[in-house]
């Protein structure tokens, strides 16, 4: 039996997949093609003070082997969260992370409240959407931005937290470090990279919000490397995502440092990406003669 | 590389529990293409055969159509008719993923999530299908069905063929971009013919001769797919004659399943709760639909245009 468990701020993850905010749902669409028991962990999509309508369509623009996303944070804020969805996912045994993104640091403080009394897993504070105008991204992106968010929201919070970082910034290593300085519990990265397409024939962008955030295998390379310098400067664990399509995808983001993987867009591709991927990385510590994936973690070799 | 998952065959189809899976589910299929014909310049018709996907479909539903290993995202393709175990579409070669699955041949196999989507809703009584250039496909189907529900409805006796319960108007740029005309003639009652530049059948918009039918009053329903102007038209149309209208629309894809939220459509909500839009104003009575669950068939008088 090769052990596939990972312990992540007290909580027992199954294996190392988690569903990555946003491209999940509630987890009831793809909780119809297989147990949701069957998964590591589910980030739900990304929760906002107030029910939000997000952005015009087009929404999604598809590039080389990755896509574009402008949903613009589409949620039923978080106490309709709260009564309609979280009892749902509380059937299942999996750790339920909740993803919020507030447009001030109040907003991220009496939702940290309402979902830590709610018995929410983990927090994860999103610091990084690129896809609103006030907030998101706009506090990820300065160490002040990403202090007073973390020190607000720990002040309150009786679950774990997680800070989820943009890649869009020139120093990912002094922001990890500030969230980690503020009391963060771990570190999620990454977000999607800001991106743009045009079609040529109108010469209009695809996206009606003009810029949206890139994921899938595109970016994979930078989400490696952004893990990598993390990792190596924190001493609180990281939830490596970005890209991630197969079982190797998987242990090189482990390699990397990462202690848990996110999976997002290869679901569009393939609805039981995360079994698939899962069952990879058994066949993987099969063929390498590994009994524990924990030991993989951080264990690149750079000499 | 090859990364979609066929359940079925890598053995993780879905639930340990069979019964804890809903009878008539979309799954990922491997479908054998059967049958392939142009029809017009750039519009293919595709045939694949798969007993239990074909067994799930119903009109107005869509295929989620992998295209290549080189591109990430499905194609949405509506079924356009069923026989047996086979299930037909007919698409346009629009840009590289249409233009990948239109160079498939007999004998290949493609990867299909699906059938997907909520589909018409066959009314009763005399119906008119409306269909414009490549969304004339599913109103083949939808004719169909709505054919066959008249039939089941009069208790016909077998063999007896009666087919004036459907009328078909079906509009096109030009000649050379008419397709499917046959096929509907088989099973309406009347064809009427549409073109942009007269080239064929009426010259103009399909509003023109819808008009003239539903001033008779004899029409219970219309089921409608095209581009969107064309669309909001009928609407307006069937709105105007006070006559209930279905219509399909189209939206960019990801998940195809309810998921991820990028296929937005503005519809109508009364259940009094508010939401905020993207630059944080508070909007009333209206939310964001998913055109790949909650559609691509929606009451014409539930969607915000
Ligand atoms: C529910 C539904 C049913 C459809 N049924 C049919 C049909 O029966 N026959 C047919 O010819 N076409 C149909 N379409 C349109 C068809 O999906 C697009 O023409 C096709 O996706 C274009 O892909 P491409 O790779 O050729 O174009 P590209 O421009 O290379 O595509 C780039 C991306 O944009 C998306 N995209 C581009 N145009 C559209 C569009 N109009 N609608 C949705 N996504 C688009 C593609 O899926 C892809 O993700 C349907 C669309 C929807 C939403
Ligand atoms: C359609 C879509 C919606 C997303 N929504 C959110 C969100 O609400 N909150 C968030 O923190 N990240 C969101 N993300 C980012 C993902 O959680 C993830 O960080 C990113 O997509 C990279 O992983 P991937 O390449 O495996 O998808 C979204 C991504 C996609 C594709
Ligand atoms: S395509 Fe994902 S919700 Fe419709």
């Amino acid at each position: 039996m090769k052990e596939l468990s990972i312990n992540f701020l007290g909580y027992n993850f199954k294996n190392p997949i988690v569903m990555a905010s946003g491209t999940f749902g509630f987890g009831r669409e793809y909780g119809e093609f297989y147990e949701l028991s069957k998964l590591g962990g589910i980030c739900v999509k990304g929760l906002t003070a107030k029910p939000r309508l997000g952005n015009k369509p087009p929404r999604i623009a598809e590039t080389p082997m990755g896509m574009l996303n402008s949903v613009g944070l589409q949620n039923p804020g978080v106490d309709a969260f709260i009564t309609d969805e979280l009892p749902f996912l509380r059937e299942h045994d999996t750790v339920v992370i909740a993803n919020i993104s507030g447009n001030t640091v109040e907003e991220y403080v009496e939702m940290t409240e309402k979902l830590s009394d709610a018995g929410v897993d983990i927090l994860e504070i999103n610091v990084s959407c690129p896809n609103v105008k006030a907030g998101g991204m706009a506090f990820g992106t300065s160490t002040e931005g990403v202090t007073a968010v973390t020190e607000a929201v720990m002040k309150k919070a009786t679950s774990p937290v997680m800070v989820k970082l943009s890649p869009n910034v020139t120093d990912i290593i002094s922001i990890a470090k500030s969230a980690e300085a503020s009391g963060a519990d771990a570190i999620s990265l990454i977000n999607t990279l800001l991106g743009m397409r045009i079609d040529t024939t109108t010469r209009k962008p695809v996206l009606n919000n003009i810029v949206g955030g890139l994921s899938g295998p595109a970016v994979f390379p930078v989400a490696i490397r952004m893990v990598w310098q993390v990792a190596t400067a924190v001493k609180i664990p990281v939830l490596g995502m970005g890209g991630i399509m197969t079982g190797n995808d998987a242990v090189e983001m482990m390699l990397a440092g990462a202690s848990l993987v996110g999976v997002g867009t290869a679901c569009f591709d393939d609805p039981y990406a995360p079994l698939r991927i899962t069952k990879e990385i058994e066949e993987y510590m099969e063929r390498n003669t590994i009994n524990k994936i924990s030991d993989l973690i951080g264990k690149v070799n750079t000499e | 590389m090859v990364y979609t998952t066929v359940a079925k065959i890598s053995g993780l189809s879905g639930m340990s529990d069979p019964t804890k899976r809903k009878m008539l589910m979309p799954d990922v299929f491997l479908c054998e293409i059967v049958d392939k014909k142009t029809l017009a310049d750039a519009v293919v018709s595709i045939t694949v055969s798969c007993n239990e996907l074909a067994r799930q479909s119903s009109a107005g539903q869509f295929l989620h159509i992998k295209c290549g290993e080189t591109r990430l995202l499905r194609r949405p393709i509506s079924i356009c008719s069923l026989q047996g175990g086979n299930i037909r579409f007919v698409f346009e070669v629009k840009g590289e993923g249409t233009r990948w699955l239109s160079e498939q041949e007999i004998g290949d196999e493609l990867n299909i999530l699906g059938p997907l989507g909520k589909g018409f809703n066959i009314p009763n009584g005399k119906i008119i299908v409306v269909g414009g250039g490549v969304g004339t496909p599913p109103m083949l189907l939808a004719a169909e069905s709505a054919n066959g529900k008249a039939k089941k409805t009069n208790r016909l006796a077998p063999g007896e063929s009666r087919k004036n319960d459907v009328i078909a108007i079906l509009g096109f740029r030009s000649a050379d971009r008419i397709i499917l005309t046959e096929e509907f003639i088989k099973i309406c009652e009347k064809v009427i013919v549409t073109t942009d530049d007269g080239s064929a059948g009426i010259q103009g918009a399909v509003t023109k001769p819808l008009e003239e039918l539903l001033k008779s009053g004899e029409y219970s329903a219309v089921m409608s797919c095209g581009q969107l102007l064309m669309q909001k038209a009928v609407a307006d149309m069937c709105a105007k004659y006070n006559v209930q209208c279905q219509v399909s629309l189209e939206e960019r894809m990801g998940c195809g399943i309810g998921a991820c939220l990028v296929c937005a459509c503005a519809t109508v909500n009364n259940s009094g709760t508010t939401a905020q839009d993207s630059s944080g104003t508070v909007i009333e009575n209206t939310e964001m639909s998913r055109v790949c669950i909650d559609g691509p068939v929606f009451n014409a008088s539930n969607v915000i245009w």
